[in-house]
């Protein structure tokens, strides 16, 4: 019935394009309400909640053309205007995907060097639009979940976790899980009450601690140790580069790769590659040799370059930069493009032979 | 007298043409720096206020032709109120927007790359006819086709034909269609007239005008009236108004850009090895502002600032007047001149200008302005200049900012 009724909404809408061609109707509707827009994505702030000292968790109610069907441990883009300027990050969603209401939730971590997290944790006042991009990563919990699991986290990693956890409990089919939790204190760990609570209510959820701080980084050498049967499971890790990248070589060496899912928020294109070729970076001087899937936003930061980003999905312009020379390909529809100083999205192209870039 | 080399021309040494440009760009990167909040809420309000306005004329035109007793009143404020609407859409907004003024916000629905305007003109053909071709060959005789978009005759170096007779005449008639004149430019007429157009570019240009067009016409001439019941009729005076009103407005400002006297043309020689600053200084030559209040400056589409804008295009236009004081400060000091006056003598210039060269040059005596130090350059005898394909121009400059093109466009290069 709803959707009958969206749908219906929808067409109208669009009839009503007539009327306010070249905009669309919902270029005026929202201006009676910012929410009545499906143009871009957007949401209102509706709560700000305090999780830990430097977290918060961002309850968002999402504006015309939002699914609600995420799959638990997926990540959305959030944008926010800061002087003026839209900056882009992504963050997994912590709840489950709703059945009803009308609400999604993200949980934040101000990063000592990062300027955008910490506005979303300490400067957001209810009732702030936000832009937002549809729920995106294969960091996901398979249905039916495997019977037996293991996650292993470190610090804000905790969230697309949180988010399967949450998914299991409301199901009431907890499988056999292990949850292994690092942070610093006791003090930093997000979530650290309610999955005790959840820990104490299902069986099969048992959940390790590991105070950084005191007891130092976990070794994976103590896996074994840890958690007997860790070849058995499935696996999830979500955590620093430093972490998932020894968490990847160990399971590696365990012939065990296919088991282990890693969160890296990295995006498939779906279009076809570049040839790749030489990139070189007019200003900063420096030069980079890439294949065709590496994107141009990836060999900069490859070759040390400053390069700016935002979304990295091809949503904000964040990232756009100057070519110079050269053609590049949009990974997404595969079009080429190569027309002198035109300025382009670096986070989805990737070098068809040698370019030059204004950076 | 159309100026071959721009250093020349201003008496100015190489070193102190490079300073010029140095000052300029000086002046771009502090703007680009301290773009910010205040910035964005003004685009933001203006498009508030634009689409407000748009949306009460629309509903005061509906309701003046439901209550017999409004009929008037509610047409006259309908019609001004959308009048209104689609010039601010077209000229503060739109064409800056298409700019890529707004850019730097990262808001896909404030961008360059997808921004369609409410005029029959497709926004992409719009970005190369006048984003890259206007502003980067600016006045630059045969490359440069708003020199009298290709119908009007407006430098004495454009060789006379007896068609220039009835120059007053076009001239009316391009002010009244202007946009439908504007939406004929990227075809560029007198290539196709000639065979020198690639067929298949052509057919797909003429199918974006035509899709485009339909749809503006269908809204103003067919479902607004519809909707009117019996005063269809009324509603369909009252859009007529409107969109002559915002012809009639963006003909009369635009042609104050680069008509009046003091603003001097180019010749190709001026291309060859340009720089930067010589670019500038080009830019600042070729074009001419005109005076008024903000108000004025804001349905203008802040064009009164024209040689600001023709500095920096792609800076948001409401930093203009700040600029303005900068750039005529530096005009002063290098002993450029810096044409400005009230619109209606500006326009009046313009208005002498396209009845004078309707006739031949021997009948009728130049308004060039007096080079800074009169050079003993003689008047160079009017010649055919054929229109330039893109193949023949030099390929886009930096100096020209940041707009972009959209997926879908970009595969029509």
């Amino acid at each position: 019935m709803a959707s009958g009724n969206t749908l219906t909404w929808d067409r109208f809408r669009s009839a009503g394009s007539k009327l306010t061609t070249p905009l669309h109707p919902d270029d005026y509707l929202r201006l009676l309400n910012p929410l009545w827009s499906a143009r871009e994505l957007r949401g209102r702030i509706e709560k700000v909640v305090p999780e830990t000292d430097d977290a918060a968790t961002l309850v968002i109610r999402p504006g015309w053309g939002w699914h609600y069907d995420h799959r638990p441990g997926q990540y959305v883009g959030i944008g926010v205007q800061v002087d003026g300027k839209f900056q882009w990050r992504s963050y997994s969603v912590s709840s489950p995907p709703l059945r009803e209401g009308r609400t999604i939730s993200i949980t934040v971590r101000a990063m000592p060097e990062g300027l955008l997290s910490a506005h979303l944790v300490k400067g957001l006042e209810p009732g702030t639009i936000v832009r937002l991009a549809l729920p995106e990563g294969d960091f996901v919990l398979p249905d039916p979940p495997p019977a037996r699991m293991l996650f292993l986290v470190a610090g804000s990693g905790i969230t697309p976790v949180m988010s399967m956890l949450r998914t299991l409990d409301r199901r009431g089919t907890m499988p056999d899980v292990v949850l292994h939790y690092s942070s610093p204190t006791p003090e930093r760990m997000i979530f650290r009450d309610e999955l005790a609570a959840l820990a104490d209510k299902h069986e099969g959820l048992t959940l390790h601690e590991l105070h950084t701080d005191l007891d130092g980084m976990l070794d994976l050498a103590d896996l074994e140790a840890l958690c007997g049967n860790w070849q058995e499971r499935e696996t999830w890790a979500c955590g620093p580069g430093g972490m998932l990248d020894a968490v990847e070589q160990h399971w590696e060496k365990s012939g065990l790769s296919e088991r282990l899912h890693l969160e890296r928020f990295s995006l498939n294109l779906g279009g076809d590659d570049g040839e790749g070729g030489t990139i070189t970076f007019r200003n900063s001087g420096k030069k980079i040799e890439v294949d065709g899937a590496t994107t141009v936003l990836e060999a900069g930061e490859q070759a040390g370059v400053g390069m700016p980003f935002g979304c990295r999905m091809g949503i904000c312009h964040t990232c756009t930069v100057t070519l110079v020379s050269g053609t590049i390909r949009d990974l997404r529809s595969g079009d080429e493009f190569g027309q002198p100083n035109e300025p382009v999205q670096t986070c989805i192209t990737a070098a068809v032979g040698d370019c030059t870039l204004d950076i | 007298m159309a100026v071959a080399d721009v250093q020349e021309y201003t008496h100015l040494t190489t070193e102190e043409v490079e300073q010029l440009g140095r000052e300029l760009d000086a002046i771009r990167a502090e703007i680009e720096e301290s773009r910010g909040a205040a910035d964005a809420a003004y685009i933001n309000r203006l498009i508030k206020v634009q689409r407000t306005l748009a949306a009460a004329g629309r509903v005061a035109l509906f309701a003046s032709a439901h209550a017999k007793k409004a009929e008037k009143p509610g047409w006259a404020a309908g019609t001004a109120m959308l009048g209104l609407a689609k010039i601010l859409e077209n000229m503060e907004i739109g064409h800056n927007v298409m700019h890529g003024q707004w850019d730097w916000m990262n808001d896909p629905e404030i961008h360059s790359s997808n921004w369609e305007w409410d005029t029959a003109q497709p926004a992409e053909q719009w970005k190369h006819s006048h984003n890259y071709i206007h502003h980067q060959f600016t006045n630059v005789l045969g490359h440069d086709n708003d020199i009298g978009y290709g119908v009007l005759r407006m430098a004495r170096e454009q060789r006379w034909h007896p068609y220039y007779l009835g120059q007053p005449v076009y001239n009316a008639l391009l002010a009244s269609l202007f946009q439908w004149g504007v939406a004929l430019h990227d075809l560029d007429l007198e290539r196709i007239r000639k065979g020198e157009k690639d067929p298949k570019e052509m057919k797909r240009q003429l199918r974006q005008i035509a899709r485009k067009g339909r749809n503006q016409i269908l809204k103003d001439y067919v479902v607004y009236p519809a909707l009117s019941g019996r005063s269809w009729k009324s509603t369909i005076a009252a859009n007529m108004t409107a969109n002559l009103a915002r012809n009639l407005w963006s003909y009369l400002i635009i042609f104050c850009g680069h008509f009046p006297d003091g603003a001097v043309h180019f010749t190709e020689e001026e291309l060859e090895d340009e720089t930067r600053a010589e670019w500038y200084l080009r830019q600042m030559l070729g074009s001419a502002n005109f005076e008024g209040g903000r108000t004025l400056h804001i349905v203008s589409g802040s064009l009164g600032y024209q040689i600001e804008h023709h500095l920096f295009p792609d800076l948001p236009s409401n930093r203009y007047p700040e600029i303005a004081v900068r750039v005529r400060a530096l005009c002063e000091k290098y002993d450029i001149p810096y044409t400005t006056g009230p619109l209606h003598r500006q326009y009046g210039q313009v208005l002498r200008t396209i009845m004078k060269l309707s006739l031949p040059n021997h009948l009728t005596s130049s308004d060039d302005p007096a080079p800074p130090e009169r050079a003993d350059t003689a008047d160079e005898p009017s010649r055919e200049r054929r229109r330039k394909s893109d193949a023949e121009r030099q390929p886009r400059r930096t100096e020209l900012g940041a707009w972009t093109r959209s997926q879908q466009e970009r595969r029509h290069a």
